[in-house]
């Protein structure tokens, strides 16, 4: 990977490394670092006296009956958010990767929602799913279904997935389409001559060969339900009701930034900070093992 | 073999191609259906609100949910652009939309500047310490500002950055993603042409700028795309490092005015928000070319 012609400045690579280092240094290390001495630290009351203390705070933390119920909504949330969104995308790619009619004007209506921000989709999921406001909820309601999900944890949990599914298909649709066109056209057409039915054809052919794709998504996906969302949840139910829909981020925003409890929130950094290098370790075996392909 | 080949496999997909052209219809028009499905899926919720950003207030309080236009668009979007949500003191919507674009602006120009200098220094230069710096960079996509968010605060605090400008931009201009980009095609550029470039007396930032600049056009633009996205779109950043109206971004503002659900002017939230959505959108779809592109090979 290494050029066989270079430069040969001495002071030039540093200088142009030198704003990039710096930035990273200052907002991404240092904090990191802080993170992890927090996490071993805890404040007085009045903030006054710092003591450390261990391995306590993460032991506090796994024996918080709510923290595990926030662990397991992360959980349930990023799985439903993922399914939903890689089965409709993968669905929509393959038909527009069909020869039909006006697929470029279906690939462009499809893709835009990628420009929505979580925060904008919660607003616009509010006057689709708000009892008295909203689209489906005042017919959900006028069909005798009681239904608020400013109340219900349930519904709450619901529409929150459903507008992160939402705003997350057109990412997934452009990958999987990318990966359907990378497929070569004579092994589907030797598969047809074959006699194998269309769907035959996708679950034996083409299923298999878009798997690199499918396994990316699936780390990307996971990745964004978990750490990405926290728009959608903010401005859709705060959390609430109760903390139906508090995901392990809002928590930490939550302890940090308004309980300020510094302890608890730098330990909760750092249970994500592992969360993440897993998720980007298991998403480098694969690139690595791809490269032999 | 090879040569054969061709000349048996041509005609068979032809022949082959006729009857299913028949038997597909049906599959066509299911095809047709379902996209169409599709598009509405997404489209559905901006219809909503474009349509009742052209309401007025008690039509939306009602409930009625309008599903076509109605006469008080061009109020609705004048008194959010010059007054934002007048029953509480809010922030006019062109200070927020202007704050949104200077911060988008400037993450964007920021993000591809250190970027593309730090991936020519690592792909053009032999120099101790190379390796390094480049995990060093790598490494940050694992610390994403959501698993660091009150030290990430404490930090910008004790540097006086809260409420600034300097403070929103800053700290999210260190871009590994786009520096890994700019890498891999730089080491696509041929040794040969360095070396002509060399040869002709070119030192390396002449290099750079005649060369490295001009080649890198398409990948650039590409970025330009995913990153003025990104920038537009902070949710979680702007809420931490900003408590003061004058730097509110307009992602922010829009779900400050939702607030106390009883106070809220729905039809001015819905102008908003048609707002907000408006330039992220028209870049994606302006530039789509680029950004289907760039997206794909970005992160592959």
């Amino acid at each position: 990977m290494r050029r066989k012609v270079i430069f040969g400045n001495k002071l030039l690579p540093y200088l142009l490394l030198a704003p990039q280092l710096i930035v990273t240094a200052i907002f991404f290390f240092w904090p990191a670092a802080e993170a992890i001495r927090y996490s071993f630290l805890r404040q007085d009351a009045f903030g006054i006296s710092v003591m450390f203390v261990g391995l306590e705070n993460f032991q506090d933390l796994f024996a918080d009956e709510r923290y595990l119920q926030v662990v397991w909504n992360t959980i349930w949330f990023s799985f439903w958010v993922t399914v939903l969104s890689m089965g409709v995308a993968l669905l929509l790619a393959v038909l527009a990767d069909r020869h039909i009619r006006g697929r470029n004007t279906y690939r462009t209506l499809l893709i835009w929602p990628y420009a929505i921000a979580p925060a904008i989709a919660a607003v616009l999921y509010i006057f689709l799913f708000h009892p008295s406001l909203g689209l489906l909820g005042r017919a959900l309601n006028g069909f005798g279904v009681p239904w608020d999900y400013r109340l219900n944890g349930d519904q709450a949990m619901l529409v929150v997935i459903l507008a992160a599914a939402w705003k997350q298909v057109s990412y997934n649709f452009l990958f999987f389409l990318a990966g359907l066109q990378s497929i070569p056209k004579s092994v589907l057409e030797a598969a047809a001559i074959d006699g194998a039915s269309p769907s035959r054809r996708f679950w034996t052919v083409i299923f298999p060969l878009l798997s690199p794709t499918t396994f990316f998504l699936l780390v990307i996906n996971i990745t964004s339900a978990v750490f990405d969302t926290f728009g959608i949840i903010d401005a859709l139910t705060g959390g609430g009701p109760g903390n139906a829909t508090q995901t392990m981020i809002y928590r930490a925003y939550v302890d940090g930034r308004v309980n300020l409890d510094l302890g608890s929130s730098a330990a909760q950094s750092v249970v994500l900070m592992i969360a993440v290098m897993a998720l980007t370790l298991v998403q480098f075996r694969f690139i690595e093992r791809r490269v032999h392909y | 073999m090879s040569q054969v080949q061709p000349a048996i496999a041509a005609p068979v997909p032809l022949a082959a191609e006729a009857p299913r052209r028949r038997r597909f219809l049906g599959a066509d028009l299911t095809t047709h259906v379902i996209l169409l499905l599709g598009v509405v899926l997404f489209a559905m919720p901006i219809w909503i609100v474009l349509m009742g950003s052209t309401h007025d207030a008690a039509t939306i309080g009602r409930g009625e949910v309008p599903l076509l236009p109605g006469s008080e668009g061009w109020n609705n979007y004048a008194t959010a652009w010059s007054e934002g949500n007048t029953r509480r003191a809010s922030v006019p919507v062109s200070t927020m939309m202007f704050n949104s674009a200077v911060m988008a602006l400037l993450i964007t120009v920021g993000k591809l500047a250190i970027s593309i200098t730090s991936a020519y220094a690592v792909a053009f230069f032999s120099f101790p310490g190379r390796m390094l710096c480049f995990w060093a960079i790598f490494i940050t996509l694992m610390l994403p500002v959501e698993v660091r968010i009150f030290p990430t605060f404490q930090v910008v605090s004790d540097l006086g950055m809260v409420n600034t400008y300097q403070g929103l931009i800053i700290p999210l201009i260190a871009s590994a993603t786009a520096t890994l980009l700019f890498r891999q095609f730089f080491l696509t550029i041929p040794d040969e042409l360095v070396e002509a470039a060399k040869m002709d007396g070119a030192g390396p930032m002449r290099f750079f700028k005649d060369i490295v600049l001009p080649l890198s056009a398409t990948n650039i633009a590409a970025l330009f795309v995913i990153l003025f996205v990104y920038g537009w779109n902070q949710y979680l950043w702007p809420l931490l490092v900003t408590t003061s109206t004058d730097v509110e971004t307009i992602v922010i503002g829009i779900v400050k005015m939702l607030g106390a659900e009883a106070d809220t002017e729905w039809n001015i939230v819905m102008a908003t928000t048609v707002l907000a959505l408006l330039p992220p959108v028209a870049v994606v779809i302006l530039m789509q070319r680029w950004f289907v592109k760039g997206l794909t090979e970005t992160e592959k």
